[in-house]
């Protein structure tokens, strides 16, 4: 990894940064009251979003379950619009229709939040089917978690991405806690989840999820071939939450201890980034203190536009439930 | 030009298709076996397997490819060989192709058309009878239409087709054979336009689908014996063309409401409260329903006929209702 591409890391290192300070001063806010119903933080996989979404095209597709504010704000959605729609507010990406899980950005072709767990892996076909019955070159990419892999949608979607060689990239991210159900309790074959994918032939690796390059580099050889045309693609990124499910479950609960989200923070993908790049990019900690105070900045006035957007006009209520002729 | 219910709904696909190439046809026997039922005969042979596309018996997971390809700009028609199979994509048709639009805050929107027999049909066991339209009718963002007669089927799909929302198109197995005249060429009928079947001045008698026909015979049966009984499909079941159905009861003062399905919160229900609502004053009479019992649909011959409405269970609520019983 020496001589890295400085610019270039700074980049990577700058859009997990406004995950984590984005996420952080989401939760505040919902302590604050100004976000309310569910909201699952991402914090801790910050390295999948970043590293993935950076080998994709603009045109190509992503799609994801209700965790999804980091892989939005990484397809490069405005975080102003991602806060506003957590307000429920009118200049929110949604309108305030969607809310945290239901993230949506078409322009960045970011096809959805959805929360209904396996329930989005068949829509992820569904775009994959669409680009080649259209014969454009079109990835799409599906982030979902290792809880979602049991359901008997994930395993339709997989047969038949596989059955017609469809363009799709799964990723499961394995945060090993479906709520507060181990992997170990929930998924018959835990110790390689990446098995489910293989059974219907599709072509399956892990992947440490906690570092940014890896995922990266992976995911650069895998678009290419399922661009091409080789089918689809199932990748196992490793990983885990440091916060709790959602606001609604501490950050470690009944069902895991103190010691092991400790244990696990000692490969904060942001920290295990910064390391490298303090060793082999010649980046200073002044690097990181302006980034600091950039994506400080980015987040302070996201939370400012929230804050001050109106909400809703009652009469949108009605609004968009039915496409108008 | 005499054509069958089946082949109107031949002849609307194969127009549309060779129309519009973003149209395809999905389901379980729709190509190479031409349809469980016949429908799509000759279509793989004019439109080719990328476009007439048969599927492994995964209900949810080949409606959920759908509209995700509907997400990306295709129009898929998704042929259930029943709509009993629907429950199976229940969530996909509920909590995606139903909200995706209202959820993203009108950037996404579904052009979607799922089709496929419905209701009981000689014999064929619970699971395989049932009248299922209330539930879709419950969910806002369907669109959800029944046609009685080959000529609306033909006329109605055609707009379902290129309606721009997803539409759940009900055929009654039983309909399928039936024979009438249908229209040269192209024409559409616009969703959401009830029709009068029979005009008459003493009751108004409301029936759609399989039961129009019940309803049409009853009507003939009771002009012989004196009444004058106006008859209305609504065809389009969402939205539903109240105004058709009010302008009727003030004429005729009366209402009977005809449906196969479960009493319990069904259609007439629906149709009932609404007129009650809005034309209570023109009512000479309490409005009565003739519907489906509140059982699942036996096997025993006898025990079925039991559970669906017949001509003389109409006949018999209309003379009560105009006191001639």
């Amino acid at each position: 990894m020496a001589n890295m591409d400085k610019v270039d890391l700074l980049s990577l290192y700058r859009r997990m940064l406004l995950i984590r300070r984005f996420e952080e001063k989401s939760a505040e806010m919902y302590a604050l009251a100004k976000i309310a119903g569910f909201l699952h933080l991402y914090i801790g996989e910050e390295a999948i979003a970043v590293g993935a979404i950076d080998a994709l095209r603009p045109d190509d597709y992503v799609i994801s379950a209700y965790r999804d504010h980091g892989h939005c704000l990484a397809r490069g959605s405005d975080p102003g619009k991602v806060m506003a729609e957590l307000f429920g507010k009118a200049t929110g990406l949604c309108q305030g229709k969607g809310g945290s899980m239901h993230l949506v950005d078409l322009p960045k072709r970011f096809m959805g939040g959805y929360a209904i767990v396996g329930g989005h892996i068949p829509l992820a076909t569904g775009l994959a089917f669409a680009s080649k019955y259209q014969k454009q070159d079109l990835v799409t990419v599906c982030f979902f978690g290792e809880g979602a892999v049991p359901s008997g949608q994930a395993h339709e979607a997989f047969n038949l991405a596989a059955l017609w060689k469809l363009p799709v990239i799964f990723i499961c991210e394995n945060n090993r806690y479906g709520m507060g159900t181990p992997v170990q309790r929930a998924v018959a074959l835990y110790e390689n989840v990446a098995e489910a994918a293989r059974s219907y032939g599709i072509a399956a690796e892990r992947v440490d999820g906690m570092d940014v390059f890896a995922v990266r580099a992976l995911m650069r050889r895998v678009v290419d071939q399922v661009r091409a045309g080789q089918g689809p693609y199932f990748i196992e990124a490793m990983t885990y939450r440091f916060m709790g499910h959602s606001m609604a479950d501490p950050s470690h609960g009944h069902y895991r201890t103190k010691d092991e989200v400790e244990e696990h923070r000692k490969r904060d993908p942001l920290v295990v980034l910064k390391e490298t790049m303090l060793n082999q990019a010649q980046c200073s900690e002044s690097d990181f203190k302006e980034l600091e105070r950039e994506v400080g900045e980015v987040v302070a006035a996201a939370v400012t536009f929230a804050d001050e957007s109106p909400f809703p006009d009652p009469a949108s209520l009605h609004a968009d439930v039915l496409v108008e002729e | 030009m005499l054509l069958s219910y089946r082949e109107a709904l031949n002849q609307a696909m194969r127009e549309e298709m060779r129309r519009d190439s973003r149209i395809f046809l999905i389901g379980e026997e729709v190509g190479y076996y031409q349809g469980a039922f016949k429908v799509t005969k000759g279509f793989v042979e004019e439109f080719g397997p990328q476009r007439v596309v048969d599927t492994p018996i995964t209900e949810a997971g080949f409606t959920g490819l759908a509209i995700g390809a509907a997400m990306a700009g295709l129009h898929p028609i998704v042929e259930l060989m029943t709509m009993n199979f629907g429950i199976v994509a229940l969530d996909q048709i509920v909590n995606n192709a139903a909200k995706i639009r209202y959820m993203s805050g009108g950037q996404l929107s579904v052009p979607l058309v799922i089709r496929g027999p419905g209701s009981a049909a000689h014999q064929l066991g619970a699971q395989h009878s049932q009248s299922l339209e209330a539930w879709f009718c419950h969910v806002p963002g369907l669109k959800v239409i029944a046609p009685a007669t080959p000529h609306d089927a033909k006329g109605l799909l055609k707009s379902a087709i290129r309606d721009h929302n997803p539409v759940i198109f009900i055929e009654a197995q039983l309909l399928y054979g039936t024979k009438g005249e249908v229209g040269d060429g192209e024409y559409t009928i616009p969703l959401g336009q009830a029709d009068v079947k029979r005009e008459g001045t003493d009751v108004t008698l409301v029936a759609y689908s399989k039961m129009l026909l019940v309803a049409l015979e009853a009507a003939e049966q009771l002009s012989r014996e004196g009444l004058d009984v106006e008859v209305i499909d609504p065809r389009t079941l969402k939205p539903l063309d109240l105004d058709t159905i009010m302008t009727s009861v003030t004429k005729t003062g009366r209402l009977v409401i005809v449906e196969e399905g479960w009493r319990f919160c069904g259609l007439g229900a629906q149709i009932a409260e609404s007129i009650y609502s809005a034309a209570f004053d023109y009512l000479d009479a309490p409005i009565v329903r003739v519907t489906g019992e509140d059982v699942p649909i036996p096997y025993s011959r006898p025990l079925e006929d039991a559970a669906i409405p017949d001509v003389p269970r109409v006949v018999t609520a209309v003379k009560s209702l105009c006191g001639a019983g």
